[in-house]
């Protein structure tokens, strides 16, 4: 009966309730889903590599290192030669290199050029290796191995022909078009920036800039592919590379090595440090995101108590009548506590589901701009405890007019 | 005695020099009939308020049916009120968004009325107040006002209470309505054995009833000591 009374009561004035529940549902969405992108942005971004020690490029800060080379966002600064990189890599500490080629495209995703070993030894969130879905490494100078979202995204297949374009815009106008690549393998789905990426050697980046000159084609000058394999496409110069060590102690002097290495300014980074830098950055934007959806949250939980005190001015002969059949002030202060719930209640349902929807519908839109990968699971702990506090602070807000009724019901 | 005021006294807290209640003496026997009269600001609310235990004297002693209502808890007086006292008024007797039915459950909600044969009680109450079975479930802000009277009575009745207490219930009904409804009030309250505290400022009723008092005579507040 005690609950008949209170959802009747609601639908009684459904419309002053109904935007009521809008307002917490909104401010819900909002609270929830910062939370859920932070917590999914934070993990993501922490898997993004591992079982890589050291990052080296031309001399530069460590997080915009990290970001071109890791991420592929932004341009390198500079490249390093290859005769550094053959140095370096050569080093007594050094257990395995790989090269990284950066600079062109393929549709809008990045290309990037390496050597078969990167798939043996770049791994991502806690030392997951790279798997095929399909197909091999690259051996072919004109070879393709595509992210699994390119693939998908572009529905591509093992055999396929790409042309790559030059430059990193996503519409670009100057294509490598003389020299089409084959796709012979497809990786399965990291939730990395690896996704976006399309892997070639870097003797296919050479083989498609070698009639290129300062960025610009030159006419009439075409290679055919058997020419090619018999070129020496060795690179000259490198965007980074990644360095695996044979103990993990050695890390620090070979990182000093590199940053004093004489014959060429270099950065070496340790991708870990420079990941939680790059997250510490963001801490006090995360900080004022949480903040502006808890303010929002706050504001809404005030629209309830206003909406709910204005309703037992309205409902005094209500509140006179069931104290005239027997109703204890007490049931009148939990009759208006429960109404506040039953309309939080709504709003958390309302609000679960409505931010479902959005990541459903935004998840690709953050994949393909932002390279986010957000799982449409918002069941976390974190969750839980943002709408025990709703809950908890609906019942705080909901206290001054059931207070109020309360009082009402014990004068009369 | 049904109901018995001894040096009875009520001052509202805004004004507590300003007596509304001073009642040396008065009882009601049980199955009784009273009429109480007197004009608007006389302390007639307040007298039937305090009978119901809604609000409490200041001193004296308040009995209603045996029991001492100034010297039960809140709790107490607020099952006591549910179980055997049932209030009727010249408006907001119901829950308007509620309806019929609902209305009468939320009063036995209170009591200690039985669930078991509640329906069925429920059914036959509405059926002697000439409630339609399709008007018994709209809310009843949607009945005219000679239908809403009538299912104040069902509510106020539900749970076979002693004493009823009738605040101008038929003021805002018309000459016609007026005196089919105090005719089924008294039929259902004789039938049931309730004692009636009826009070109104309109005299011309007051020959349905056994007993009339004028308030005035009852209360004086501006008595000298």
């Amino acid at each position: 009966m005690f609950m008949r009374l209170a959802c009747k009561s609601l639908l009684n004035r459904r419309g002053s309730v109904v935007l009521t529940v809008l307002a917490l549902t909104v401010s819900l969405v909002v609270l929830l889903g910062v939370e859920h992108i932070r917590q999914q942005a934070r993990d993501s971004f922490g898997n993004t590599v591992s079982g890589v020690d050291l990052i080296v490029g031309a001399r530069t800060g460590s997080l915009n290192l990290l970001l071109y080379s890791v991420f592929h966002m932004g341009s390198p600064t500079n490249n390093i030669s290859w005769d550094s990189y053959q140095k370096i890599a050569s080093g007594k500490h050094v257990a395995w290199a790989v090269p990284i080629a950066l600079g062109d495209s393929y549709r809008g995703y990045r290309v990037m050029g390496s050597t078969p070993d990167y798939f043996t030894h770049f791994s991502y969130g806690g030392k997951r290796k790279l798997q095929f879905t399909s197909g091999k490494a690259f051996a072919e100078v004109l070879d393709v191995v595509l992210g699994s979202e390119v693939a998908k995204k572009l529905s591509h297949k093992l055999g396929d022909q790409v042309v790559l374009a030059h430059g990193i815009a996503s519409t670009s106008f100057s294509l490598h078009d003389d020299k089409p690549f084959n796709v012979v393998g497809i990786l399965a789905p990291t939730g990395t920036p690896v996704d976006q990426t399309v892997h070639v050697s870097l003797q296919g980046i050479e083989a498609i800039h070698i009639d290129w000159q300062q960025g610009v084609k030159m006419p009439g000058n075409t290679v055919s592919t058997e020419q090619l394999a018999k070129m020496d496409l060795q690179p000259a110069n490198i965007t980074a590379f990644m360095l695996g060590l044979n103990s993990k102690i050695a890390t620090f002097r070979v990182q000093r090595e590199i940053n004093n290495y004489s014959r060429e300014p270099l950065t070496a980074i340790l991708p870990g440090v420079a990941l939680s830098e790059l997250w510490q950055m963001m801490a006090t934007f995360e900080h004022t995101l949480r903040l502006i959806s808890a303010c929002i949250l706050v504001s809404a939980l005030l629209g309830l108590s206003a909406m709910l005190l204005a309703s037992i001015r309205e409902r005094e002969h209500e509140i006179q009548l069931l104290r005239v059949i027997g109703a204890p002030p007490m049931f009148l202060f939990l009759l208006i506590e429960l109404e506040a719930l039953l309309i939080s209640f709504a709003a958390i349902a309302l609000g679960s589901s409505l931010l479902y929807m959005v990541l459903v519908v935004a998840g690709d839109l953050l994949a393909s701009e932002f390279g986010l990968h957000i799982s449409t699971n918002i069941g976390s702990e974190s969750t839980a405890y943002i709408m025990l506090l709703m809950i908890f602070s609906t019942v705080i807000a909901a206290a001054i007019p059931s207070l109020k009724a309360y009082k009402n019901a014990r004068r009369k | 005695m049904a109901i018995h005021l001894q040096n009875v006294s009520f001052a509202y807290p805004k004004a507590p020099q300003k007596k509304v209640l001073d009642i040396q003496h008065w009882s009601v026997a049980p199955g009784e009939q009273v009429f109480i009269h007197g004009p608007s600001g006389g302390g007639k609310s307040t007298l039937l308020n305090l009978l119901s235990g809604i609000l409490q004297a200041d001193h004296g002693e308040v009995s209603v049916l045996g029991e001492r209502l100034d010297q039960m808890s809140n709790r107490r007086r607020d099952r006591f009120r549910a179980n055997h006292i049932g209030c009727v008024f010249q408006q907001f007797n119901l829950i308007p968004y509620l309806d019929a039915i609902d209305n009468i459950r939320l009063a036995a909600h209170f009591a200690a009325t039985k669930q078991a044969t509640l329906n069925q009680e429920m059914g036959e109450l509405l059926s002697a107040l000439g409630i339609a079975p399709s008007d018994r479930c709209k809310p009843t802000a949607q009945l005219s006002i000679g239908q809403q009277q009538r299912v104040a009575i069902a509510r106020a009745l539900i749970n076979k209470p002693q004493l009823l207490i009738a605040d101008e219930p038929s003021s805002s009904l018309d000459q016609h309505n007026r005196d089919a409804f105090i005719t089924l009030l008294m039929s259902l309250v004789k039938e049931h054995e309730i004692t009636l505290l009826f009070v109104s400022h309109d005299l011309s009723l007051s020959h349905h009833f056994g007993r009339v008092e004028a308030l005035s005579d009852i209360n004086t507040p501006d008595r000298m000591y």
